[in-house]
């Protein structure tokens, strides 16, 4: 089987891995840098590549509700913002979730305002970290595409909604070499949408109606799950679907030959003294970093979230424990308390009795760039603080503090 | 139309021993809407009184699915609603979005015009029991000029927002105002629009008796008052042409009202309205029905 391979940008990439999954319905609002993507599904729906019903709604908070709803009748859906249009959603993110609907969404990740500025960063997707979604970030194009179509296996599998996560024009605007599955293929690997209880008129039930904080008997004397015991099965599918995203990766693999290493993915970590853990295109150019910094003499590697939720502990453990340093580089910020992230690896590493140090890079921030030699440097200061016991925990990368 | 309640659908869809309030205007409209719409029907229904009608998990009071959704979300959830059944080629079911005056007028307006502007397939419907009175009787868009509410407590200063003028600007092919005072004019209105394509909305003027001040019993009489004063005027649109209906249609045939302070000195929220505010709402009602007697004719 030859690859069609085609050169193209992330955005593009999403598109042809929506089209590939045939959602029925699609509903989308216009932002930045997620436009061409919406642009790109119009262009299928109107000249009969997809069928699909295509929603232009008039705002993100409707993008979302079109899709929870169809979702609900039985619908494949897609839907996909950025930035101040993701917290527009915020609400719906929550409903989604908490409504157990299968809604793939793309977030073409940009800073949030404010002040004002269209470029990249991941504040957007991480502050909607505790909504209930599978947060997968992707690292190139061809991780894009691929993603897309390994999310809706996720989704309809555990009925939680997943967020494809992929950075702004590094990636949206970015043009790369992309393998386009097999139509064909992509119809064995993801089987048409089959819901467990859509809602039909011959099943008269109400969806989502107000709980009690207890168990309740129904009509029939059953007992029947609380406010309380809907969340814990929420949570609890979350978790499970660490086993179903290896998986969905995993035959992914079988049937393109390509696979992302499930929950996270490492360059060069096995050896490494020194290891830089990111997520999304920071974590790539990480591991261009990582090979200058290999020819300086400094031993170091990259360990990258592909799923920031569910949160990889047990994998952090093993591929952190007994480093000499961990350095965070990411693109968000915890206010008040450092880094997006950082926070979370050093939680994961919590009564190890090899535990390292850990120190948290801040980088890139509304579209600022990041080099792979800015990170390289990053790593040679943040070892001689770490080393000389001068430990500064959070750094801005190219930024004065003074 | 049906001049006989005896020909209205007997079948039962909203059952005895729900969770709305003694003497629900909103609870007296559904009953016979659902009658009209029958089963094929689903109802999408925002944080309101009517989520609490029909009824705390795992009970419901309804016979028709039902699916919430968040309240600035209504008209959208219905949207995906008809996409979905559209996509998945399933015909002939009837999309009922059922929102407050607060969902309706106030944060529920923006989804909503977007559903009227997309032509969307459904019908939107606004109980409007002129306040936030599942959250105990505030002031929305929709309270009228002098009337109290707890965040009123001198009464409001603003005339309510004309919500079926904005629908009309939207170019609808169905437009209609029904009371539950008057149960077969509204039976016949709910028919009219399951048969029509496109976006319908028809609009229930809900009394309410704990947010109105009012004894529960009096819900029927409340509802035709404001019909037989002229303030709630019952008429229909059918691609833009306007037709007065029922007891409103005998107001335009003879031009007899009954004063407007037979309706509000009934409600205990009217009770610090002002000589001049009542004035004002007669002067309104007034070039209300001009204007309606121009284009009925």
């Amino acid at each position: 089987m030859r690859d069609n391979v085609k050169i193209m940008t992330g955005n593009e990439a999403a598109a042809v891995g929506v089209k590939l999954v045939r959602p029925h319905v699609i509903a989308a609002y216009p932002i930045t840098p997620q436009t061409k993507l919406a642009e790109m599904l119009a262009e299928y729906v109107e000249n009969g590549e997809l069928e699909s019903e295509y929603v232009r709604v008039e705002s993100e908070h409707s993008s979302l509700t079109v899709c929870i709803a169809a979702s609900a009748v039985g619908a494949r859906v897609f839907t996909a913002t950025s930035s101040n249009g993701l917290l527009y959603m915020h609400e719906q993110l929550h409903w989604a979730a908490g409504s157990r609907v299968p809604v793939v969404m793309c977030c073409v990740n940009r800073g949030v305002g404010a002040p004002w500025s269209i470029f990249n960063d991941q504040q957007d997707s991480f502050s909607q970290r505790d909504t209930g979604w599978i947060q997968l970030y992707c690292r190139n194009n061809q991780e894009i595409i691929d993603t897309v179509i390994q999310a809706y296996r996720i989704a309809e599998q555990v009925y939680v909604p997943v967020m494809v996560c992929y950075d702004g024009f590094i990636l949206s605007h970015t043009k790369m070499p992309v393998a386009i599955p097999a139509e064909e293929d992509v119809s064995r690997y993801l089987p048409p949408f089959t819901p467990a209880r859509p809602l039909v008129p011959e099943d008269p039930i109400t969806i989502n109606p107000v709980f009690f904080p207890w168990r309740r008997d129904n009509a029939d004397g059953v007992s029947c799950d609380g406010y309380m015991d809907m969340r814990l099965k929420l949570d609890k599918a979350i978790n499970d679907a660490r086993q179903t995203i290896q998986e969905a990766d995993r035959e992914f693999g079988e049937c393109f030959n390509r696979t992302y290493g499930g929950l996270v993915w490492d360059y060069r970590n096995d050896d490494a003294d020194v290891t830089l853990v990111s997520m999304g295109s920071l974590a790539s150019e990480a591991t261009v970093a990582v090979d200058m910094l290999r020819e300086m003499g400094v031993s170091a590697g990259v360990v990258a979230l592909r799923s920031y939720r569910p949160f990889p502990k047990e994998e952090l453990r093993s591929l952190l424990g007994g480093k000499t340093a961990v350095i965070v580089f990411e693109k968000c910020m915890s206010y008040g308390n450092g880094g997006g992230f950082s926070s979370e690896i050093k939680t994961a590493l919590y009564g190890m009795p090899d535990v390292p140090p850990c120190h948290n890079v801040i980088a890139g921030l509304g579209g600022r760039n990041v080099t792979p030699a800015d990170i390289a440097e990053a790593v040679t200061t943040a070892r001689r603080s770490i080393d000389g016991g001068l430990f500064e925990e959070t750094y801005w990368l190219g930024c004065d503090r003074n | 139309m049906h001049d006989n309640i005896f020909k209205i659908n007997e079948k039962e869809y909203v059952l005895p021993g729900n969770r709305a309030c003694q003497g629900c205007g909103l609870t007296l409209a559904y009953r016979f809407v659902l009658k009209a719409l029958r089963e094929n029907t689903i109802v999408v229904i925002p944080p309101s009184c009517l989520c609490v009608l029909h009824g705390l998990y795992p009970t419901t009071s309804v016979t028709v699915p039902a699916i919430n959704t968040t309240f600035a979300g209504n008209a959208a959830a219905a949207s995906g609603v008809v996409a979905g059944l559209k996509a998945l080629n399933k015909p002939d079911i009837t999309v009922l979005s059922l929102a407050g005056d607060g969902g309706t007028y106030d944060i529920g307006i923006q989804s909503l015009s977007g559903a009227a502007e997309r032509k969307t397939d459904f019908i939107a419907v606004c109980y409007d029991n002129e306040g936030y009175m599942n959250t105990g009787t505030q002031r929305s868009g929709s309270t009228p000029l002098g009337a109290l509410t707890t965040t009123t407590p001198q009464t409001k200063q603003d005339f309510k927002k004309d919500l079926v003028g904005i629908m009309e600007a939207h170019n609808l092919p169905y437009i209609a105002t029904t009371s539950p005072g008057y149960p077969s004019d509204l039976y016949d209105k709910f028919v009219k629009a399951k048969r029509i394509k496109g976006t319908r909305y028809l609009h229930i003027d809900s009394p309410c008796p704990p947010g109105w001040l009012y004894p529960p019993k009096d819900t029927v009489k409340i509802s035709q008052l404001a019909v037989e004063t002229g303030l709630y005027i019952l008429f229909e649109i059918e691609d833009g042409k306007l037709r007065l209906t029922g007891r409103s249609r005998r107001i335009g045939e003879t031009g007899k009202r009954i004063p407007l302070i037979h309706y509000f000195e009934r409600q205990g929220r009217f009770r610090k309205m002002s000589i001049e505010q009542l004035s004002q709402i007669q002067k309104w009602v007034d070039t209300r029905w001009e204007e309606m007697m121009r284009r009925a004719s």
